[in-house]
């Protein structure tokens, strides 16, 4: 199908960006890579009466590590993190989870805070934005703001954006060293039936799992073993409330989360 | 800051196979139907509209990209690359191509555009890929007559001459 009519605004500033959508709020949606938006154009499940394009942004368009932090900004591609020469020094897990974004083909215009914003629950941009407990740094024109993960995603593609808001940028903590991530889908970049990610923490691990409830979910293990692992990792697939749908049972998923948190415990705390 | 309004057309201006070209868009227009209908160049195929099959990958500034999920008001000041691009000149086949024909690496034909757009572009930055890199590549398209199997061994042949591994100047392909 084809898209209903809007206007389009290529903003020059990000000023501008922020009037329009201060003026027009929930009519107006900003496209970026336009990866995820356009596909609900097309299909007509998003009818906005107004396209803000935010790519023609120079100040959207960096990655920069400062101290313990990479920030992503909005004009961030996919394809452009990955090329960075910095990725797996500072952002190992984003390393090991972009490959599994999409296929090449989306991932050169699809952006690392679009996927965020677009909040599926089995992507693997906000999944990995929630296992490193990272902020996104909304922006309006009355204020700017940065909230948590854990309290960004508020359910299945809803997040606590703003209708005047738009994301100026992501932040994750740079240097994990030890982490891990896979997934299981139908075919490679296809949505994921499930996906887990793993950090090592403090005094354990934290696992944190997209395309099972509707949002991604994370939680901190202490260092567990054997029968005892097994029964902690038993109780967070229950209770992350999967569902059946086309692709898999809910009984797959949890056996597919017990089985792959196994094998990223063993993989992070050896 | 430039707003075009709904229903109305605007000039767009880009590069089309190496030379300047321009056409007139409604904002909503996707890029799949502004080269098949408004610039009249119609290799570029359209498939499901939503970006999973990859029919309609084309090259935008050097990158495979999915046409129907761009808007063509997107690509203004863009450097585009169609499939019309790969043949040297009309009655000779590009090198990716012969392969193609060679390997009967395509039936129908229909994904065969998009394809080939992914390929030349992933050749270009990976003259030297291997097996494992192309299927990646591939999980991008979808093809429902001549299976990966031919259009792998194609793309390892056309990456081997595009190195100048091999001389087809004999071949009758």
């Amino acid at each position: 199908m084809k898209p209903a009519a809007f206007d389009y605004v290529r903003a020059e500033h990000l000023d501008e960006a922020l009037e329009v959508l201060g003026r027009e709020g929930s009519d107006a949606r900003v496209i970026a890579g336009g990866q995820s938006l356009m596909a609900m154009l097309n299909m007509r499940l998003a009818r906005p009466k107004t396209l803000i394009d935010i790519m023609r942004l120079p100040e959207l368009a960096r990655v920069e590590r400062r101290g313990g932090l990479v920030t992503v900004g909005a004009g961030v591609r996919q394809a452009a993190l990955l090329d960075w020469s910095d990725l797996g020094e500072s952002l190992r897990l984003a390393a090991l989870a972009l490959p599994w974004t999409g296929h090449a083909q989306t991932r050169s215009r699809g952006t690392v805070c679009g996927s965020i914003a677009h909040a599926d629950p089995s992507a693997e941009m906000p999944l990995v934005l929630r296992a490193l407990g990272g902020d996104v740094h909304l922006r309006s024109a009355r204020r700017r703001r940065r909230v948590a993960a854990k309290d960004f995603f508020t359910g299945m593609m809803a997040t606590a954006r703003a209708d005047d808001e738009l994301i100026e940028a992501v932040s994750f903590p740079a240097d994990q060293k030890r982490c891990a991530f896979r997934e299981v889908a139908r075919r490679h970049g296809d949505f994921a039936i499930v996906a887990c990610a793993a950090v090592a923490t403090v005094d354990g691990i934290r696992l944190a799992v997209g395309g099972v409830a509707d949002m991604p979910a994370a939680r901190d293990f202490p260092r567990l073993a054997g029968s005892a692992l097994d029964d902690a990792l038993n109780a967070f697939a229950y209770e992350l409330d999967a569902r059946d749908d086309v692709h898999a049972t809910a009984r797959y998923r949890r056996d597919l989360v017990r089985m792959i948190g196994r094998d990223l415990v063993r993989e992070v705390l050896p | 800051m430039s707003r075009w309004p709904a229903g109305q057309r605007h000039a767009v201006r880009f590069t089309l196979n190496g030379k300047p070209c321009a056409g007139e868009a409604e904002p909503r227009m996707l890029l799949t139907d502004f080269l098949r209908h408004q610039i009249g160049v119609t290799g570029t195929h359209v498939g499901c509209e939503h970006g999973v099959c990859g029919a309609c990958t084309v090259d935008i500034d050097g990158k495979p990209a999915r046409a129907c999920l761009t808007l063509a008001v997107q690509i203004d000041g863009c450097a585009l690359r169609t499939v019309e691009s790969l043949a040297p000149s009309a009655d000779r086949l590009g090198i990716l191509q012969a392969a193609f024909k060679r390997n009967h690496a395509l039936q129908c034909g229909f994904c065969t555009a998009g394809i080939l757009m992914s390929l030349d572009c992933f050749l270009r930055e990976n003259p030297r890929p291997d097996e494992a890199a192309i299927r990646d590549l591939l999980t991008g398209h979808l093809c429902r007559c001549t299976g990966y199997t031919p259009i792998i061994r194609a793309a390892l042949e056309a990456a081997a001459e595009m190195r100048g591994d091999v001389s087809r100047e004999t071949s009758d392909a």
